[in-house]
Parts: structure tokens; sequence; C-alpha cells
């Protein structure tokens, strides 16, 4: 890369990185209002990931989510009014209202879905692999999943299909260390995910996922690989999430001190900004730019979202059927 | 009599089960600890340790395979299943194997498993997270499946499912969390398929289950104002389904509507509306009156999702019609 392509593309980053944060604290405020019905879970402290792999990606790629989609949501290119709309339930938003948190969709950006269900996207992530492959394109998709839900039947069925057919995919595992409130040494024997890769014959790395230039360079070789028809990675990224599952858990089966280190010393975007500046690839100026225009955005959006319809109660009976 | 939650009083008939009979054992997804996703198992995990109340991975299938290899032999499992949404995942071992066992093997093996999962509309959680599937399970042979409205209920048959020798689909109603209701101290258990008149009528009788009930009950309530008595009938558990209490209540009044939050097409009231057909058809003047929810998925957005369960007014309206 040039040095200025390079600049852009880590500023890129930088930008995705705090809409990502700007999103989620502003889901965290209204959903506290009670402007937001039904649960949230906040993607803060793993924007590294979304961040890294969807940068590394083409725009006609795809992206399979989860239950804490709104972060690959936003890093694939989501328009941030349209992702609010949804979280309120109204007309405007992604899916109509008819959606929410855990199931914004816009196929139109490669978004093939948040999923309700843990370890739900692995399959369809094969799916529209194999479809890319099928018409003939070199579309690839990153498939995002937790630690947790690489013991679900979908992870294995779902890796081992894609390794035997070669299937253009990226199993991106984010790694926050828990499902829910149980501690990955307790769901699991062991202690790195990627190990798992061998089981089904394709490459397994584990990497520091709060690093996002390391998160960006992974997906980078792991997308060329799948992409040139050498098939699968599964690619595991070491993070934590700050704060509880969803939001209103009551998080107590978390250690505060770890929590505390977490977010004070290996915050992603902190990280990425003390890098940008002592690398001198951008000024504190520039980066307070940045700050000052995401916010815009995002209380644009907001605005959007609130002053958009509500959908009539007709409406519930219609996109049943094509 | 004291008043206690619906959780509350599951949590009694759980607490109370681990007590009397060492082979009951619980899992599920964050049931340890944490006390479940509702709050169920709470302080459970405490009192009767880890060999007792288990975490498992996310894995339904896992889960559902471990009560079925455990109750095979010897043991008592009363498993989790967060939302009944989650049952496809574990679909498999529900279909083909703890159903089908005891048939296939000629009877010489039980199957005594709980399978215990939280239904139903009314938080917003959408389409993963709202469903009403009761009819899928009741049309499984070698299955129960049991669907309680008050803490009462939900005590005394939580209690009998554990004890029951089969299969049992237990399937809670999240909207009734919070839902106080006296519950006697002592040990007392409800049997398996015998419904409750949870309110007395002459004009018209309205067979419903789970949170539909209370739905019902001021449906009733109101049209009580213009002169028309309902009976409001709670079947508690849809298999085996108390067809008698039923039929006994059509021959009384005549008419019958029966409500229920899951989808209208093969619906459960389906099958009671079949029933009536064929037991009370000589005592009805007038038509079968479904009221259900509209075959949709559960939408998100609380206008669509209100639209989408049915109300007091859908009962109402329906009880006129055949008036
Ligand atoms: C199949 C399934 N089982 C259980 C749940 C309930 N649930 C939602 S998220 C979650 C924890 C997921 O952990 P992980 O996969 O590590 O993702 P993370 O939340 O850490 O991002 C659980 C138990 C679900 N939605 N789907």
């Amino acid at each position: 890369m040039t040095a200025q392509i390079e600049r852009d593309k880590y500023l890129d980053m930088y930008r995705t990185m705090v809409r990502i944060r700007g999103f989620e604290s502003n889901v965290e405020r209204l959903f506290a209002e009670g402007k937001i019905p039904g649960f949230v879970h906040l993607y803060i402290g793993e924007e590294a990931i979304a961040t890294g792999v969807c940068a590394a990606l083409r725009e006609d790629d795809y992206i399979t989510s989860t239950h804490r989609g709104h972060g690959h949501c936003v890093a694939k290119g989501g328009r941030l009014g349209e992702m609010f709309a949804e979280i309120y339930g109204k007309r405007t938003g992604y899916c109509k209202g008819k959606g929410g948190s855990m199931h914004i969709a816009a196929v139109e950006k490669g978004i093939l879905g948040a999923n309700g269900i843990v370890g739900g996207g692995l399959t369809l992530a094969n799916g529209a692999a194999f479809s890319a492959r099928y018409r003939g394109t070199d579309q690839v998709v990153a498939c995002f999943f937790g630690d947790g839900a690489t013991n679900n039947a979908t992870f294995h069925e779902g890796v081992n299909l894609a390794a035997l057919w070669n299937l253009p995919v990226i199993f991106v595992c984010e790694n926050n260390q828990y499902g829910m409130s149980v501690p990955q040494k307790h769901h699991q024997k062991i202690v790195d995910v990627s190990v798992r890769a061998q089981a089904y014959g394709i490459p397994g790395v584990t990497i520091d996922g709060n690093d996002v230039i390391k998160v960006y360079e992974t997906a980078m070789e792991a997308i060329s690989r799948a992409r040139r028809g050498d098939g699968p990675t599964l690619m595991e990224c070491k993070t934590y999430r700050h704060k509880g599952h969803f939001q209103g858990d009551p998080d107590v089966y978390r250690d505060k001190e770890e929590v505390r280190k977490w977010i004070t010393e290996r915050d992603p975007i902190r990280r990425f900004r003390e890098f940008l500046l002592r690398s001198k690839i951008s000024s504190e100026n520039d980066l307070e730019t940045i700050d000052r225009e995401v916010e815009g955005e995002i209380s644009e959006a907001i605005r959007f979202a609130e002053e958009s319809p509500l959908p009539a109660p007709e409406e519930a009976l219609e996109d049943v059927y094509a | 009599m004291r008043e206690i939650t619906y959780v509350q009083a599951l949590n009694e008939a759980l607490r109370e089960e681990l007590k009397r009979d060492e082979s009951v054992f619980i899992a599920g997804e964050d049931v340890g600890l944490y006390g479940g996703n509702l709050g169920v198992t709470k302080g459970l995990f405490q009192e009767f340790g880890e060999k007792r109340v288990k975490d498992t991975p996310i894995s339904e299938g896992a889960i559902v395979g471990l009560a079925a290899g455990a109750a095979a032999t010897g043991l008592r499992p009363c498993v989790e299943i967060m939302y009944v949404d989650f049952m496809g995942l574990c679909l498999e071992q529900i279909l083909n194997q703890t159903s089908k066992l005891r048939y296939m093997f000629g009877g010489k093996m039980k199957l005594p498993l709980v399978i215990r999962t939280q239904g139903g509309a009314g938080f917003s959680a959408a389409a993963h997270h709202s469903q009403s599937l009761e009819a899928f399970f009741t049309h499984i042979p070698g299955l129960k499946v049991v669907m309680p409205s008050t803490p009462y209920d939900a005590k005394g048959l939580l209690k009998s499912s554990i004890r029951d020798d089969n299969p049992v689909i237990f399937i809670e109603h999240k909207f009734l969390t919070d839902f106080r209701g006296p519950v006697p101290d002592d040990d007392y258990t409800l049997p398996l398929g015998e419904a409750e008149i949870k309110r007395e009528g002459k004009n018209v009788t309205i067979i419903t289950w789970s949170y539909m009930v209370h739905v019902a009950l001021e449906a009733a309530e109101r049209l009580a104002g213009e002169g028309i008595e309902a009976e409001v009938i709670d079947v508690r558990t849809l298999k085996p389904l108390d067809e008698e209490t039923v039929v006994g209540s059509v021959e009384k009044t005549g008419k019958a509507v029966i409500l229920h939050e899951a989808c209208r097409t093969s619906g459960f009231g389906a099958e009671v509306s079949a029933l009536i057909a064929d037991k009370a058809f000589d005592y009805l003047d007038g038509p079968v009156k479904r009221v259900t929810a509209p075959d949709t998925p559960v939408p998100f957005s609380p206008v669509l999702e209100r639209a989408f369960m049915p109300k007091p007014e859908d009962v109402i309206r329906a009880c006129q019609e055949i008036m």
C-alpha cells in the first residue's frame, strides 16, 4: 500500500470504530430511556473485529452476523438512520419494524442479517458462499459468531461443509470469553478456538482481536485465500465486551477487576488512536474532526428514526409470502 | 394463602423435586450460578451444587440428547431450553429419540424427562423469541404437553411432570413471569390431563390455555356486563387433553369459542374444534369459533405485536357473533 492509501484506510477504520462505539452508546442511552423495545446486545469493546474484517472485504462481499450485530452492520456499510429506525420499530427501518435489534439485515449491502439464534449464521454463510461460486463470482463471505456458538452443532456442521467444499468463507470467532454468563473455561476445554480448524482440515489462527490492524491484515490473508478458491479459514479474535451480555444484565458473573483491566488498558479504540498519533499517521485535530462528524451523523440518524412513522397495525400481515 | 409469582412457583417445584428425589437433575444454558434466563432455577445451584444443577454449552441438541440418555438409564432430567423457538435445534433429539425410544424398544424403556421452555409473545422479542409452538409437539406421539397459566398450576403441574414416566414438554409463558397468585406451602401435585373451569358460565364456553386464560377471563368479565355468561376452561395440559370437561361444558352452553396465541393454521384450536364437532355436535347451536393470532411470524414493533396477539375484544366479538 502507498502511504496515502494506507493513511486513508486507517482513518476510515478509525471512523468506523468510532461510529460503532457512538451508535452503541446511544442505543444504550435510548434503551435506558425506554425508547427502544425488546432487548439489545451491545458491541462496545469489540469494535476492532467488525471494523478490521469489513475493511478487508469488498463492497459486494457478504457477511452473516449474530445477536450482537450492530457493529457488523455498521462496519459493512449499513446506514445508521435505517438501523436506528429498525431498533425503534419504525416503518422506515431496515426490516420495516419486523426484525428489531437482533434481526437487522441489508441485503443490498451484503448484510445477510443479524440472527437471534446463536450459531444461526454459520450454515447461511455456506449457502451464500456456495451461491457466489455457483454464479461464478469471486465474492466471499465473512461469518461472525461468538466463542459460545462454537459449541453448537451448526459450527461443526458448518465449518465441516465449508472445508469439504472449499467454500469462500472466513469464519470469524469473536472470542469475548463469555457465552452469556458462562466463562469460556466452563464451556469448552480448549483455550484457543482456532485449534478446532485442525479437525476440519483448514487453517486456524488466533489473534489479538482488539488490535484492528492485526485483524485487518489477518482478514486480508484469509479473504485472498478464499477468493483464490483455497477455502475457508477459522480466524479467532480474542476480545472482551465492556458491557453485560444484554442491556440490563446485572453482570454478576465477571470479576470487576478483569472488566476494569480490559476497559482501561485494552480498549481497541484508544489503542488505535494512540497508534495513529504515535506513528504520525494522523493528528489529534484530524481525529477530533472525525469524532465530531460521527457525532453529527448519529444525531441525524436518531432524529430520522424518531421522526419516522410507526408501521400501521395491518402491516403485521404483510411480507409473509413473496 | 400466601401469594407468590409464577417463576417462584416453578422454582419451588424444582427445589422440592430435587430434594425429594436424588435422581432428578437440572441442566441447561445459564441455569447454574446465573439462575436461568428468567430466574426459574435461581438459588438451586447454590443449594444443590453442580452435580445436580448443570450449566451446559449453548448446544440444544446436546442438552436434549443428554436428557434422553440419562432418562433411559435411570435418572429424571429436567432440562431447560431457553425459548421454545430454539427447539428446532434439538428437534432430532425430541422427534426421533425421546418420544420414540420406548415404543421402538417394545416398551422396555422409560424416558422420564421434562423439557422446560418458555413461549409466547408480548415483549417485542420478535420472531425468534416469541412463538407459540405447542401444536407442533402435540403432533408427536410419545410426548406430553403442559402449559400452565397460574403460579398454582405451574407448581403442581411441574411436579407431576417431573414424576411422570414420559417425556414432557413443559411450556411456560414469559409474559406471566411476575404474575402472582395463591400457592399453598405444602406439597401438592396436579394431575396431567385435567382441565380446570376457571370461571363458570352458562351461555358460551371459551376454551383456552397459558397466558390467553387471562385474556379470556377479562373478556368474560366484560361479557357479563352485557348479560352473557361465559365459561372459561383452562385445559392446562394439551396432551393428554381433558376431553370430558371440554365436551361437558359445550353440552351445557351450546356454544364454543377456542382462544389461543399461536397462529391459526393447524393450531391446537383446530384439534379442539374437531373434538367438539365429533363429541358435542348435537348440542351446538352455532358454529365453533377460533380466536387466534394470524398466520404470520411474530413482529417486533409493539404496535405490530399488539395487532398480532389476540385481545379481549377479539374474544368478545367472537362470542357475540354466535349469541
Ligand atoms: C441457539 C441459541 N441458544 C441460546 C440463545 C440465547 N443466547 C443468546 S446470546 C447467548 C450467548 C452467546 O455467546 P457467544 O456465542 O459467545 O456470543 P457473545 O454473546 O459472547 O457475543 C445466548 C446463550 C440463542 N439466542 N440461540
